[in-house]
């Protein structure tokens, strides 16, 4: 048992003009950040305000930035960061602030809404199934572990920085459109959007996302630069350009 | 007083946004009619998040025995036969056609080589049923429900939570509720309610519960009239985290134990095969290979010890610690590792195959399960019992209000198989979403009745002038909670007897007394305390329910075990406990007799026993 400093981050009256506070408490072997806000929220600070669920790293609703790192508060353990000197802990700054460690991430629901929705080609059998091998669907399967802790949109400049947030969805909404677009079944085609609306030539692939992800998804490797390249073969191809004035689809 | 509020309107108003809350929107927002769905948390964030190992349904994809059948009689004898046996049947037909369609819907399932849906074996179910992606079943099931649901024109209200039930006379008008954001009041008027909330975990200490599952819908259905039923059935499921502290009761899939994982005391002995009850010896293997060739999925193997119900299993644990026989925290060991012997490649194959698990464990307790075995304990985990429901329908005793999924009650009897919690949100959920719309249909809306919205209120904003008040000095919310969550692990836990329920029953009273006293500072905006303090009503509401009903049933059958009557007993295999708020606002319980099975059912319960 060693007492611990953490500073963290409250709002002031109507959501603004925020600090940090400075917060003492016990540490126990094994603990992880959210014990830490709990055990101060139940103790010291009743209304010190955060989100959370699973506190097993599976839903994805206590993204904080714990110094200055955009993690899951619930998988940071205690003696994974030094702890010799005060421990900060910051809602996502990505996103508008609520309370406290609380931040209104309702822009990324509204971007997921716009994305058009899965649609399968017709059953493979007669009894309404279909047919898929596992080596078909595994790098799909990849994108599908996303627990939408939108710590990739934190973490990415385009958003953080810049605020492209109207013409830029964002890493988790590209794996998103990943796992549609090579879904073995789908037959959508979101390329088009993905140039225009949803803004995939924003990112310059410096892999923040891929780093912070917590269900390790090669984000940009795997997702992003393989719809890179379908929006190049869509439009900047001369030879492919050619072929569909010759052969159009459909 | 005057109260500020704002009013919606919808033909159906969905309470909870889990598997059951999100089918249910679903269909009755196909039905043609509008849909509003309150959830406590984000969107995609709810419990089913957390459903590792799979979903229940005789595809019979990977064994063609596999039947609707065998299904029911699985689920039949998992419950120790005080189902509802027209739920249990008509969960066992309809989860396959659930199932599919959510591959419609663009979830994507582990695959057999032939390119179907793949299935694992579960504790209690004959054959390998359940339908599954790696570890993490219940994250594609919800992801697949939200994707799917954003699309159907259902409005969604996030953050937001119900506190009260309006009525008009009998029937389920509408619904009081706060939004987290800015603590302001919301009033639903809609013609049906359908209540998907989930369990109510939190009313014990070690739970592999988020603090969403405060039983507030089992509560919400019981202060506006409804019955609730068999509540003295909770589930422990055997293995839970034990260590290190801050991580203890977090859920262990037992896919674990599907793919090979043994149970062993400190002495390394597979305690498992020491106790095997009789109405599962014939499909229970005795030897060590055997059970091994069953997990591989050698169909002429009979299943390992260690895939027995989770009531026995657990019930093993105990006893093995009890008896100075368990591991250094408390628990026993779980090994997966030892599968090295038997596979070359073993450490990529756990990773591959469970890859939550060996997450979990690596971050949280530093701890390597392709190496080593995991220290783990029963955590509580499920409640059979709640809301009493027609089956066909899920409409409760009062007219007007449903209830899907694990705030409805029935389906599994006394003890839930493992798997049969995602195939019951969808079998159910969209039952409920369907006959609410019908119901919708067929009643026009009713007027909000002025009187409960403000007394609703009222009751709501006590907490903060409790605070006003008593100028700081006042108990908050958080030491009662705890309080009743120690209280209920140590009395109505696991192993229960008659004298320490009656002094649990006792202790709930000066824990209400001082409910109804806790006070909240600060303001409405996100305060944590504030939402703290309304949840303990539900929980108080729900423990007594708990209490109430385990102490009447004078027999062990399940979940329930008690130390003083450690037999089943065959009149109490008759009864369904109910409980009731009575006209003087006291809790009230009878017993029930189920109705007897129809003779195909019993038929085929007979045919699939031998």
């Amino acid at each position: 048992m060693s007492t611990v400093t953490f500073k963290i981050w409250r709002s002031g009256e109507d959501g603004k003009d925020g600090k940090l506070v400075e917060y003492q408490t016990e540490a126990s072997e094994g603990m992880v950040v959210l014990d830490v806000v709990h055990k101060i929220q139940a103790t010291q600070a009743n209304d010190l305000a955060c989100r959370w669920n699973c506190k097993a790293g599976k839903c994805g609703s206590c993204s904080a930035e714990i110094n200055g790192k955009p993690s899951l508060m619930c998988m940071t353990r205690l003696d994974m960061i030094p702890i010799d000197k005060p421990v900060t802990i910051e809602p996502m700054r990505a996103f508008p602030p609520l309370r406290d460690l609380v931040t209104d991430v309702s822009w990324n629901f509204r971007v997921k809404k716009k994305i058009k929705q899965f649609k399968p080609r017709p059953p493979d059998a007669p009894d309404g199934t279909w047919r898929m091998q596992q080596e078909d669907i595994d790098r799909v399967q990849e994108f599908r572990k996303c627990i939408e802790c939108f710590l990739c949109q934190d973490v990415c400049h385009v958003l953080r920085d810049h605020n492209k947030h109207d013409e830029f969805i964002g890493p988790r909404y590209l794996v998103y459109t990943a796992a549609l677009e090579m879904h073995p079944l789908d037959t959508e085609d979101r390329i088009p959007e993905l140039k225009k609306a949803q803004g995939i030539g924003y990112c310059n692939i410096t892999k923040c996302c891929t780093t912070v992800c917590p269900e390790h998804i090669t984000i940009t490797d795997n997702a992003i630069i393989p719809l890179k390249e379908r929006v190049v073969d869509e439009f900047y191809d001369p030879l492919g350009w050619l072929w569909k004035i010759i052969r159009p689809k459909g | 007083m005057a109260i500020n509020y704002e009013t919606f309107e919808y033909d159906v108003l969905v309470i909870g946004a889990g598997g059951a809350g999100l089918r249910a929107a679903i269909e009755a927002s196909s039905a043609g009619v509008t849909v509003g769905l309150v959830c406590k948390s984000l969107l995609g964030k709810a419990h089913t998040v957390m459903a590792e190992g799979g979903m229940a349904a005789a595809m019979g994809n990977v064994d063609d025995r596999d039947s609707w059948k065998v299904h029911f009689a699985d689920t039949m004898r998992g419950g120790q036969y005080v189902n509802n046996w027209r739920m249990a049947e008509l969960h066992a037909k309809e989860a396959p056609a659930r199932v599919q369609e959510l591959e419609a819907w663009g979830a994507v399932f582990d695959r057999t080589k032939e390119g179907k849906i793949s299935q694992r074996n579960f504790g209690g179910h004959r054959y390998p049923r359940l339908a599954h992606v790696g570890d993490r079943t219940g994250l594609e099931m919800i992801r697949t429900l939200q994707d799917h649901g954003i699309h159907q024109g259902i409005t969604v209200h996030m953050e937001w939570t119900i506190v009260r039930l309006l009525k008009d006379g009998n029937r389920v008008v509408g619904a009081f509720g706060y939004d987290r954001e800015r603590g302001r009041f919301k009033v639903f008027k809609a013609k049906a309610v359908v209540i998907a909330s989930g369990g109510l975990g939190r009313a014990f200490k070690i739970t592999s519960n988020s603090w969403e599952g405060t039983g507030d819908g089992h509560s919400l259905a019981y202060h506006a009239g409804a019955e609730l039923l068999d509540m003295e059935f909770v589930q422990f499921h055997p293995t839970g985290m034990i260590w290190p502290p801050s991580v203890q009761g977090i859920l262990v899939t037992e896919s674990v134990r599907g793919e090979g994982g043994v149970l062993r005391n400190k002495d390394g002995k597979r305690f498992m095969f020491d106790d095997i009850p009789d109405n599962y010896k014939n499909q229970t293997s005795t030897d060590p290979e055997e059970g091994w060739r069953y997990t591989q999925n050698d169909k002429n193997a009979r299943r390992p010890p260690e895939l027995l119900t989770r009531d026995h299993v657990a019930r093993c644990i105990n006893r093995e610690v009890k008896a100075g026989r368990g591991s250094p925290h408390g628990g026993v060991f779980l090994d997966i590792s030892w599968i090295k012997e038997k596979i070359s490649n073993a450490p990529e194959h756990i990773k591959k195959k469970l890859p939550s698990m060996y997450h979990q464990f690596m971050q949280l307790a530093n701890l390597d399960i392709t190496k080593e075995p995991m220290e783990v304990g029963p955590t509580t985990h499920y409640a059979m019992g709640g809301v009493r429901v027609n089956g066909e329908t899920q409409m409760s005793s009062v007219p007007g209000l449903f209830a899907a999924g694990e705030c409805a009650a029935g389906l599994h009897g006394a003890n839930r198989l493992g798997g049969n919690s995602l195939s019951d949100l969808l079998v159910f959920g969209k039952r409920a979403g369907e006959f609410a719309a019908k119901f919708a249909k067929e009643n026009p809306h009713v007027q909000i009745d002025e009187a409960q919205v403000e007394a609703a209120a009222q009751e709501a904003l006590a907490p903060f002038e409790h605070g006003a008040s008593t100028g700081g000095s006042a108990e908050g919310p958080y030491q009662v909670q705890h309080e009743l969550q120690n209280m209920m692990q140590e009395l109505v836990g696991i192993v229960r007897t008659e004298g320490e329920m009656k002094q649990a029953l006792e202790r709930l009273g000066t824990l209400r007394d001082r409910a109804a006293k806790a006070a909240v500072y600060g303001h409405r905006e996100y305060n944590p305390g504030w939402h703290t303090a309304l949840d303990l009503k539900h929980l108080l509401t729900i423990s007594e329910a708990i209490a109430m009903s385990a102490l009447d049933r004078q027999e062990s059958r399940g979940g329930h075990f008690r130390e003083d009557f450690p037999d089943k007993s065959a009149e109490a295999a008759k009864v369904n406990s109910v409980v009731w708020k009575a006209e003087d606002g006291s809790m009230k319980l009878r017993r029930e007799p189920i109705p007897p099975l129809p003779e195909e059912l019993k038929q085929i319960i007979e045919e699939m026993s031998k």
